[in-house]
């Protein structure tokens, strides 16, 4: 068993426009994950982030390049159902209760019985909504329906969760809490996340390490080490080396250190050198 | 069953329930009212004058005790005329809807032309369906009926099997699944509202075509032929509670599918917040 829990080298990604020319979405992404590693992709609409985390599930097949998770091809691993994905809409099911609406991966993999009745009580206890299994999605607020979709991901009790600014919809002060709620989950269960943002105080608070990415076409820019203390808590958002890290995260979104080479995966933390300070 | 709503508990619940009676009985109250005033006006301008078509209320009245059981005969037979059609355009709509929804070719191809074809009146095709099925064959009637109900049903059953969010679909693509199982746990529950919708208007179009049709000949004890007779034979009453008695069946099998969609997709009606 390796500890690589996903291994991204040489990956590309081209769209073809309706004029048929190639839109280059990514190019030459190299990006290695440890397993219960929180990682955050960060960058400018358009760098592709959120098409990097189709390409690590197999959504979106790559167009050059090897994805592989858990040590197997993408492909595999999604027939072998080895992640959970939570979207930025919580996409659950008018017609479902919460309480079905978590089932339904439980459904379609044939886990049943006690079990499964289990399970669901279980996920839906880690993300405190046991009160409300009979609830449909409408009479939820949006951060709960949120959390019933974080639930879903995690009812196949897959060892990689793949978010895709699954809290870009709300607003600060729910999104506050549910990080909480998360970092709390991403500890009880020791889960590897990859977790996609535009926030850079989200990235910062959530991560171990966060991937800076650059536009047109879409690179891994920076990857910074995120070597605050844990668990993080209220008192870390407050802390110096917090704000020093935002700061960092900040300026190497505005490209003040372009010119640094493009990260090896796994290398250690590159800082924004350029930077004053 | 209809989802509780959220926190309504106790005193505060009786209260709101309390409150939404008074409001449903405020908001009756005017149609209410124009509907009494209107047939006042009807009973005093058709008066007791024999052979005015605008028959008074009393008068429909008196025709309907006089012939009650012709009525209930008629009305039945046109009842299963009706249903029978509705039957046969919804089973032949929900097919080709499932057809169109599984090949995309089939779909850029029968879904424009049955959009046209909606928009057409295509009750002037009542006689010829006479003619084809029979003048005194109930079929000839049901294939009026069925082929108005077709188009409706088709269209909304496709397009509710079509458009399921993309993001579900990735879901369903995440957990590795089969397409029948994306059909059996997306498509098909997100086309319910879209089906019932569509049945809705399709009961009230079965019994439109149903009628319009045997006013182009056939048997005789069906409501279209009553009205028809009656209105040659100047007893605009009986005419009239043939009338009444074809809108108060359509609206019986309307409330009955009504019914049907409250019990089969409960969450819907909680979702689209209210009855109706």
């Amino acid at each position: 068993m390796t500890d690589i829990v996903v291994s991204l080298s040489a990956v590309s990604k081209t769209f073809l426009t309706r004029e048929g020319e190639g839109t280059v979405a990514l190019e030459a992404i190299d990006l290695d994950i440890r397993s219960g590693e929180f990682i955050s992709l960060i960058g400018p609409s358009g760098c592709g982030k959120s098409t990097l985390l189709r390409i690590v599930g197999d959504l979106i097949e790559p167009s050059q390049g090897r994805v592989e998770v858990n040590g197997k091809p993408a492909p595999q691993a999604r027939q072998d159902r080895d992640y959970g994905i939570v979207f930025q809409a919580p996409v659950l099911f008018d017609w479902r209760t919460v309480e079905a609406n978590v089932r339904l991966p439980l459904e379609v993999t044939g886990i049943k019985g006690s079990e499964r009745d289990q399970r669901i009580r279980e996920m839906l206890d880690l993300v405190e909504l046991g009160g409300f299994v009979r609830h449909y999605p409408h009479q939820l607020s949006g951060g709960m329906q949120q959390r019933v979709a974080i639930a879903r991901a995690l009812a196949l009790q897959p060892a990689l969760l793949l978010m895709d600014e699954p809290f870009g919809a709300l607003d600060e002060m729910t999104r506050e809490r549910l990080n909480a709620e998360v970092l709390r989950i991403w500890q009880a269960t020791g889960k590897t996340i990859i977790f996609v943002t535009h926030s850079i105080p989200e990235a910062v608070f959530l991560s171990t390490r966060v991937v800076v990415m650059s536009a047109r076409p879409g690179r891994i820019s920076h990857v910074i080490d995120i070597d605050l203390p844990q668990p993080r808590t209220e008192e870390t958002r407050e802390s110096e080396r917090y704000y020093d890290l935002v700061t960092e995260v900040r300026e190497a979104l505005r490209g003040r250190a372009v010119e640094s080479t493009p990260i090896r995966p796994g290398a250690a933390r590159t800082r924004a050198e350029g930077s004053f300070g | 069953m209809t989802g509780g709503s959220v926190g309504s508990t106790g005193i505060a619940g009786a209260t709101r329930i309390g409150d939404r009676t008074a409001e449903r009985v405020w908001r009756a109250l005017p149609p209410l009212l124009v509907l009494v005033v209107v047939i006042a006006a009807w009973e005093a301008w058709g008066g007791d004058q024999v052979g005015n078509p605008l028959a008074a209320p009393s008068i429909i009245v008196e025709a309907l005790g006089a012939n009650t059981e012709v009525l209930i005969r008629s009305a039945w037979a046109t009842v299963i005329e009706a249903l029978g059609g509705l039957f046969i355009g919804t089973a032949a709509g929900l097919l080709m809807a499932f057809a169109a929804a599984r090949f995309i070719v089939a779909r850029d191809v029968l879904l424009p032309l049955a959009i046209g074809a909606a928009a057409v009146p295509l009750i002037a095709m009542a006689p010829i369906f006479n003619n084809w099925f029979g003048l005194t064959n109930p079929l000839s009637k049901m294939a009026m009926a069925a082929l108005l109900v077709f188009f409706p049903v088709f269209i909304s059953v496709t397009r509710g099997l079509v458009e399921v969010s993309p993001a579900a679909l990735e879901l369903m693509r995440s957990y590795a699944v089969s397409d029948t199982e994306v059909l059996r746990k997306v498509r098909i529950p997100n086309m319910m509202p879209f089906f019932f919708t569509a049945l809705k208007v399709g009961t009230t179009l079965a019994f439109i075509g149903a009628i319009v049709a045997e006013y182009f000949g056939g048997t005789s004890e069906v409501l279209g032929r009553v009205i028809i007779n009656a209105m040659f034979a100047g007893k605009y009453g009986l005419a009239w509670s043939g009338i009444f008695l074809g809108a108060f069946v359509a609206i019986g099998a309307y409330m009955v599918v009504a019914a049907l969609e409250r019990r089969v997709i409960p969450w819907y009606i909680a979702l689209r917040g209210g009855e109706a």
